[in-house]
């Protein structure tokens, strides 16, 4: 099987459980998750396999079909998206298996539904990775967005009914408002939209004109929610608690500040966008996100919005290590979508565990409930210091190469804002955790509940331990980002 | 090809029309819609068999009675009467499949015969212009068309529709006659009524004068028919008070075939005889396509019934059609043309859409649809990718065609940079019109608002869906458009001197 | 002299401006329909008196008649269908007017538009 028609497969398979799903559906529960399960381990064995391909230097590609000329739908691997298409596969698994424990446990209507979408979220994921131009990028986008819709608005109330009108109205305004015209002027400024090592804009734009088509790049991404265009992210916590983990603090958002990335260093270039001084206010819009947000954090009470306006924060770190410029920032940038994903879903599956337990979702109730629910905190502790970026966390390792590539650049707002964040970071995880190990239950809850259902805790322990593991593994990430500068075209 | 095919353009009106005294007999009101389809059908099938010979490089040409051109009257096809065609009988024909429940529900049974044989002398009418290669030939077409369409809008049940169709026939009937006019100008100076002869013909005349005013009587008068702003008036009334079917049916085809005609006209017959022609033509049009543009979409924005909504977009998408016509270039053409298709896709789904709410709501006000998607979410799911494709969003048909318009339009220089501003504008006041509709129908208190309980009649659906998947078929894979549309601007860039 | 001579274009300018001013400025709709008929009617001779040859018979062949001159027979054709279609726009307009009368009980414009503002 030639590589284009593996990339071919990887995209058609969540598409195709998705219908095996609805069918699956109608004959029983368990099938139907049967079916998820097999459908995201095959998805990841797939993707994980063309690994050591790409190592190699390959770059794997196909065209899907040419739109008008000069205009296709194209796919190539290449490391950055090799990265998050095999951070969002693997994940999958791991979310599946969590989402049994969380549906089954919470008794959650439509399941069936919420399976499909799931998978069709995921095909769509897969496009965003493998994206070889910005038109397939942009469709593949449109396509998440409308995708998790459904997902968002799951309960079907009207409060949730008002929050996913944020959300859908929010990211598709400011991608049709913004990131299209972005991508048409990019098309006749460059005469293509194709992501290409060192960037296509170089000598086609100069001035003011850069930074302002970078505004429309960096807003118009509007799942990077980098402020003012945050407002989605804390409006889709009303979604159920797998959907948060997976896809609100892994493949939507990762989405965002992959395509930001992916636009700094395959469109603009990062040297053109060093040399072009219109386009430093990206690296202060995305400081100043960083910080606001943290402190939007410290004042909430509900643990799912803390848990979204640090996921806010947390992206900021990945747009403004990408605007930083440098090789080293680049690769911090990549590591970070990786660490913080492993971070960020073992602190959303906690959350979640916690409300199937417990029925809590308020930071005040949460006093020694660590006795109660030992596995879950555990894991959630260890989340919070990846957060901090206190090792032996992979937050650690990250943070680690954006300092490094700060200092390279000598930007040191960079510098400071990562200085500042890790104080506010710990300011607000710091006092959840020591609530829920020290602090004495003040009384017994209603249902004297114990740990979450063992799925769910399966799913958190495995995240955990990525967690830790990829403070001391992170080598073949390591390499796979640094390909990004070194390997073929 | 065999020499059957060489009737095909005959047998594209003639099917239509020599049905429609049968349909008058036909009893019960099924059998007649069935005959109405059938017919509906087979000139669809016309019309894709014509499609697949030009696309081979074969040019129609029939003569009538064997008479030849100039004398007699010609009947011919190209790229771009082909293009017109399928939108004209593909209209037709998914507006009667769709049609048969909403129609038995707006039009008593003892009606219907009668109702039906004027669709057939509509459709005959409509797929006349565009094969009819004799100017006079034409107008009868036309006012076949305009009769028969007039019956069809004032069908309804809705007693509004009444004084609307009576000020489109009003408005119908000058634009007819100013054609007329400029018809007998040409004849008198030039003494043919063929189009390719009157091309030659003109250039033998001394004096251009009376050709220079033809030329105005034919724009005004065609423009008139075309809903071009300012002449608009007629249409968003004569759109919100028709039976559902109908509107699918005339809003995908009808101004379209007006527009066809007014840019074959002006350039097979004006642009290469009249020096400068082509500027003055781009120094009219193309600040009334900007005006229709901007004005359109902002009525739409603030129209709260839904079917006049759409129609007031639909004077906006007109703009479009003519922005790119007043270019006068190849690439304007083909975003032009390109969008007659794609436009017709766009707002024929958009109008199935809402004539599949007209089944289960209880008025077409946005308050009345409110929560409908509730209970008709795939309903509103074809809505939301038809609309998609108006908006222009990457992956429908309708980024093609705005594609091609922003190009040609950057092509023009500093006023293209201004245009392009205007259709970027105008493509966000479309997402705001659309997102209101979409925020009625899925976030709206489905208590208060009237929406039923239950989703479309299933045939309805099916045709919806079969038009919104077309939407996203032609916007990833454009190819069949495109390549009618390019031949289509090659062939009218031909005359441009 | 020259402006006189054509004077059957001056008919037709000013029959069609009578049409036309009826059409927009009556508020009745049979009134308006009666201007569209004026209006069309001057688009009839318009055609029917551009094809008169100035000495010319009526265009029949007869024996023995080598060459005749005659008038040009093809717009007096074309005319009489476009008769045809005035009549049958006038008469849908006046059934449409009928039905109008029926279902608002009123044939003037401005008193329509008021019964739908309601």
């Amino acid at each position: 099987m030639s590589a284009g028609h593996t990339i071919l497969l990887i995209l058609a398979l969540p598409v195709a459980g998705a219908l095996g799903i609805a069918l699956a559906g109608r004959i029983g529960a368990n099938l139907r998750e049967a079916v998820t399960l097999v459908c995201a381990t095959a998805l990841a064995v797939i993707v994980w396999g063309l690994l050591p391909e790409i190592m190699s230097g390959e770059r794997p590609s196909f065209t899907l079909a040419e739109v008008v000329p000069g205009i296709d739908i194209a796919f190539r691997v290449e490391p950055l998206g090799m990265l998050f298409a095999a951070l969002a596969s693997g994940l999958w698994i791991v979310n599946s298996i969590y989402s049994i424990g969380y549906m089954r446990g919470n008794r959650e209507t439509k399941q069936t539904q919420f399976y499909a979408f799931f998978a069709i979220a995921l095909a769509a994921t897969m496009g965003i990775a493998f994206a070889d131009n910005l038109f397939t990028l942009f469709l593949f986008y449109e396509l998440l967005t409308l995708s998790t819709y459904p997902l968002v608005s799951h309960k079907g109330d009207t409060k949730t009914l008002r929050s996913a009108r944020v959300y859908l109205g929010v990211l598709l305004t400011t991608s049709i408002a913004l990131l299209l015209p972005a991508i048409i002027w990019t098309y006749f400024a460059a005469g293509s939209g194709n992501f290409t090592s060192g960037g296509i804009l170089a000598g086609k734009l100069e001035g003011p004109a850069v930074g302002l088509l970078l505004g429309l790049f960096v807003f118009g991404i509007g799942k990077a929610a980098v402020m003012p265009v945050h407002r989605w992210l804390p409006a889709a916590m009303v979604a159920p608690t797998p959907v948060s983990a997976l896809l609100h603090a892994v493949a939507v958002v990762k989405a965002g500040v992959f395509a930001i990335t992916k636009v700094v260093i395959y469109i603009f270039g990062i040297d053109f966008l060093a040399s072009e001084s219109s386009g430093n206010w990206m690296l202060y819009v995305a400081a100043f996100t960083i910080i606001a947000a943290s402190v939007v954090a410290l004042q909430q009470q509900n643990l799912k919005r803390l848990l979204a306006y640090s996921t806010i924060a947390q992206l900021s770190y990945v747009v403004m290590a990408a605007a930083i410029l440098k090789p080293l920032a680049e690769i911090g940038a990549a590591l970070h979508m990786v660490a913080h994903a492993f971070g960020k879903i073992t602190l959303f599956f906690a959350a979640g565990a916690i409300y199937t337990a417990a029925k809590k979702t308020e930071i005040h109730q949460l006093r020694g409930i660590g006795r109660r629910m030992p596995w879950t905190m555990a894991a959630f502790t260890i989340g919070a210091l990846s957060m901090i970026g206190v090792p032996p966390t992979g937050g650690f390792v990250s943070k680690w190469y954006i300092l490094a590539g700060a200092f390279d650049a000598g930007s040191y707002i960079a510098v400071a804002t990562i200085v500042i964040s890790t104080a506010l970071n710990a300011a607000y995880f710091l006092p959840i955790v020591y609530l829920a190990w020290f602090a004495r239950e003040t009384s017994t809850p209603a249902n004297d509940h114990g740990e979450a259902p063992l799925a769910a805790v399966l799913a958190l322990t495995i995240t955990a331990a990525l967690t830790l593991a990829f403070f001391f593994f992170h080598q073949p990430v390591l390499e796979l980002a640094t390909q990004i500068f070194r390997g073929a075209p | 090809m065999s020499s059957w095919s060489n009737h095909l353009p005959a047998l594209q009106v003639i099917v239509p029309m020599l049905t429609a005294p049968l349909v008058l007999l036909l009893r019960p009101s099924g059998l007649a819609w069935a005959a109405t389809t059938i017919a509906s059908a087979l000139a669809f099938a016309v019309a894709i068999a014509l499609t697949i010979g030009v696309l081979d490089g074969q040019s129609f040409s029939y003569l009538m009675g064997a008479w030849p051109a100039p004398y007699g009257i010609e009947l011919g096809v190209d790229a771009f009467s082909a293009l017109v065609l399928l939108v004209v009988t593909g209209a037709s024909t998914v507006a009667l499949l769709a049609g048969r429940e909403s129609l038995n529900l707006e039009i008593d049974a003892h009606r219907q015969p009668m109702f039906y044989a004027a669709w057939l002398l509509a459709l005959a009418g409509l797929s006349g212009i565009p094969v009819s290669a004799d100017a006079f030939n034409i107008f009868v077409f036309m006012e076949i068309s305009a009769l028969a369409s007039y019956v069809l809008i004032a069908g309804g049940p809705d007693r509004r529709a009444l004084p609307a169709v009576f000020k489109y026939l009003l408005m119908g009937t000058i634009g007819a006659t100013f054609y007329l006019i400029g018809i007998g100008l040409i004849y008198l100076m030039t003494g043919t009524l063929n189009l390719a002869d009157m091309e030659l013909r003109i250039h033998e005349v001394a004096d251009l004068k009376p050709i220079l005013v033809a030329a105005g009587f034919i724009t005004i008068g065609l423009a008139l028919k075309a809903a071009v702003f300012p002449l608009h008036v007629w249409l968003p009334n004569a759109y919100a008070y028709a039976p559902n079917a109908v509107t699918v049916f005339l809003a995908a085809c009808s101004t379209k075939v007006a527009l066809y005609l007014l840019l074959r006209f002006d350039f097979f017959v004006f642009q290469p005889n009249l020096a400068g022609h082509d500027v003055q033509f781009a120094y009219f049009l193309m600040p009334l396509a900007a005006l229709a543009i901007l004005i359109g979409s902002s009525v739409a924005l603030l129209e709260s019934n839904l079917k006049r909504l759409l129609a007031y977009s639909s004077i906006a998408q007109v703009g479009y059609i003519l922005l790119g016509a007043s270019f006068v270039s190849l690439s304007g053409l083909t975003a032009s043309v390109l969008h007659i298709f794609n436009h017709a896709l766009a707002k024929g789904t958009l109008f199935l859409a809402v004539a599949c709410l007209t089944t289960r709501c209880s008025g077409l006000r946005l308050e009345n649809i409110s929560g409908a998607a509730r209970s008709m979410p795939w309903t509103m799911a074809a809505f939301v990718v038809a609309g998609l494709s108006l908006i222009g969003i990457p992956g429908t048909a309708g980024f093609i065609s705005k594609w091609y318009l922003i190009l040609a339009a950057l092509n023009e220089g500093t006023v293209g940079i201004v245009l392009v501003g205007v259709i970027v504008v105008s493509s966000l006041m479309a997402v705001v019109y659309i997102w209101r509709v979409v925020e009625a129908a899925y976030f709206g208190d489905a208590e208060a608002g009237g929406a039923a309980h239950r989703e479309a009649p299933p045939a309805l659906l099916a045709v919806t869906w079969i038009a919104a998947l077309a939407n996203l078929y032609f916007g990833l894979s454009p190819s069949l458009p495109l390549a009618l549309s390019t031949s289509a601007a090659e062939t009218l860039m031909r005359h441009v001197p | 002299m020259e402006l006189l001579g054509l004077y059957h274009y001056w008919v037709f300018a000013v029959l069609l401006m009578i049409g036309f001013y009826a059409v927009i400025a009556k508020h009745n709709l049979i009134k308006k329909l009666i201007g569209l008929s004026i209006f069309q009617s001057a688009v009839f001779l318009l055609y029917i008196t551009m094809d008169k040859v100035e000495g010319g018979t009526a265009p029949i062949i007869q024996a023995g008649v080598a060459d005749p001159l005659y008038s040009n027979p093809l717009p007096q054709v074309l005319i009489l269908t476009a008769i045809v279609v005035g009549i049958s726009t006038t008469a849908l307009g006046l059934g449409i007017v009928v039905r109008i009368k029926e279902e608002y009980n009123s044939i003037e414009e401005h008193e329509i538009q008021e019964i739908d503002r309601r």
